[in-house]
């Protein structure tokens, strides 16, 4: 059986890795490559990596960086940040990325995501829609799109995006649990999986999203960064609730 | 001690291929990533990686030459061989990925894409999923039965014999995993990227 995913996220602003509240008031929590050895150590189902600041910053992905952290990483490793071309792609693919996460361009120029699809497969395209007050919200959740995220999410599935990162920005660093109602919409307007961020504070959100959000994984970053809790207990207390889990 | 074996990775423009790399030199490999036919003639062993489209990796190995000389080193000199991921599904007879296309026709097989099911309702299959070998064999030594590997893919082999397959995952009705036909294998997850078990693999590979 298909196991549930728990996986953690890492943003990283210029030299280190960060984490803030709704996007914004990023506090540094550490250095990406001891991050990346850790979970590597535990065991973790999968890695997220988004560079928070590139696409406001004007840049592309840090290929070096990933690079680095990618030979460290033996689990799936998802990128994001600044990425505005298939080249960009192509680059990240070729430095380790396992699959990349477009945002900010996905929205600006969708054919970014048949391009990638055609080229490399659905299979290591993941799209990020960010949104708040369910509406979808470009560039770092910093503009709005009057978009609703069914309509977006359905829009990328059918141009070839094959994971939808579902990131609720009015509920991030908040851990006060993910945006449940959002996720659930999302999750049965199109087949290809939903990993469902924002929020988590406890074991009992991620279970929460999964029952009645139908996401196919789960992610949380200020959870692990800021609290005891890591991505194997989460794993254990889901397994507890009945989720097929990999432990 | 014996010397590290030379592990060639093909390179055909279709990525992915760092992981893979890294992850037979994490057990002990001496692994080169190369596009030139002329090199798998050194290999102790080949890996064909990739992520990406049917139709084109097999137009960009046709024009590289890497077909005839992975058919050379494979099929006539019995070099060990791996194909991971779309490197499996190259070693079907066709795939149906954007239009039908012939692959290098090792392997009595169709790549086929994933007809969602009530109890599987999402296509790409991505995650961690069980692989239970049928039968015997060296690739899976030490490796319990059942244990969870990563996949992330939409298509998957379809065997036209029984006799090809190697192991079987639980998805859509349940597919064919891994493949074997004779030294070479052919595995629909990702061993470089499902660390213990998938490490054990590479491993594994290197002893058979």
């Amino acid at each position: 059986m298909l196991k549930i995913r728990v996986i953690p996220t890492l943003l990283h602003k210029g030299f280190g890795l960060v984490k803030g509240v709704r996007f914004d008031s990023l506090r540094a929590v550490g250095s990406p490559m001891q991050a990346v050895k850790v979970y590597n150590l535990r065991n973790v189902d999968e890695l997220v990596f988004l560079d928070v600041t590139a696409t406001a910053e004007g840049r592309g992905p840090d290929l070096e960086l990933i690079d680095e952290l990618a030979d460290e990483c033996f689990m799936p490793f998802a990128v994001g940040g600044g990425i505005r071309s298939v080249g960009d792609v192509r680059a990240l693919l070729g430095v380790g990325a396992d699959k990349v996460v477009i945002g900010t361009a996905a929205l600006q120029r969708p054919e970014i995501v048949r391009e990638a699809a055609d080229r490399f497969g659905s299979q290591c395209v993941v799209v990020s829609v960010d949104t708040r007050d369910a509406e979808v919200w470009a560039q770092s959740g910093s503009v709005a799109t009057g978009r609703d995220p069914v309509e977006v999410a359905c829009e990328l599935e059918a141009l070839g995006a094959g994971e939808i990162l579902l990131q609720s920005v009015d509920d991030d660093g908040v851990m006060n649990g993910y945006d449940v109602a959002t996720v659930a919409r999302v999750s049965a307007a199109v087949s290809i999986p939903v990993i469902a961020s924002g929020g988590a504070g406890t074991f009992e959100h991620m279970a929460g999203v999964l029952r009645d959000g139908h996401a196919s994984a789960v992610a949380a970053a200020s959870m692990f960064h800021f609290t005891e809790q890591t991505p194997m207990e989460a794993k254990q207390y889901l397994a507890e609730q009945g989720f097929p889990v990999r432990v | 001690m014996s010397r590290p074996q030379r592990v060639a990775i093909v390179d055909y423009g279709m990525c992915n291929l760092d992981s893979v790399r890294r992850a037979f030199e994490e057990v002990g490999a001496r692994p080169y990533v190369t596009d030139e036919p002329a090199d798998l003639d050194a290999a102790d062993r080949i890996v064909l990686p990739g992520v990406g489209a049917f139709p084109d990796a097999m137009q960009n190995l046709r024009a590289r030459g890497l077909d005839e000389a992975l058919a050379k080193q494979v099929l006539h000199e019995g070099a060990p061989f791996l194909g991971v991921c779309l490197g499996m599904q190259l070693m079907a007879a066709v795939g149906e990925e954007v239009a039908p296309t012939p692959g290098l026709e090792w392997v009595d097989a169709r790549v086929v894409r994933f007809v969602a099911t009530a109890a599987d309702p999402r296509v790409p299959h991505v995650g961690w999923n069980e692989v239970s070998p049928v039968c015997e064999s060296p690739l899976f030594d030490g490796i319990p039965a059942g244990a969870d590997f990563y996949f992330v893919h939409s298509f998957h082999v379809a065997c036209g014999s029984d006799t090809d397959v190697l192991a079987t995952t639980p998805y859509c009705g349940g597919f064919t995993s891994a493949v074997q036909r004779g030294h070479a294998y052919g595995v629909q997850f990702h061993p470089e990227k499902s660390q213990r078990w998938g490490l054990q693999l590479l491993a594994n590979f290197l002893a058979v």
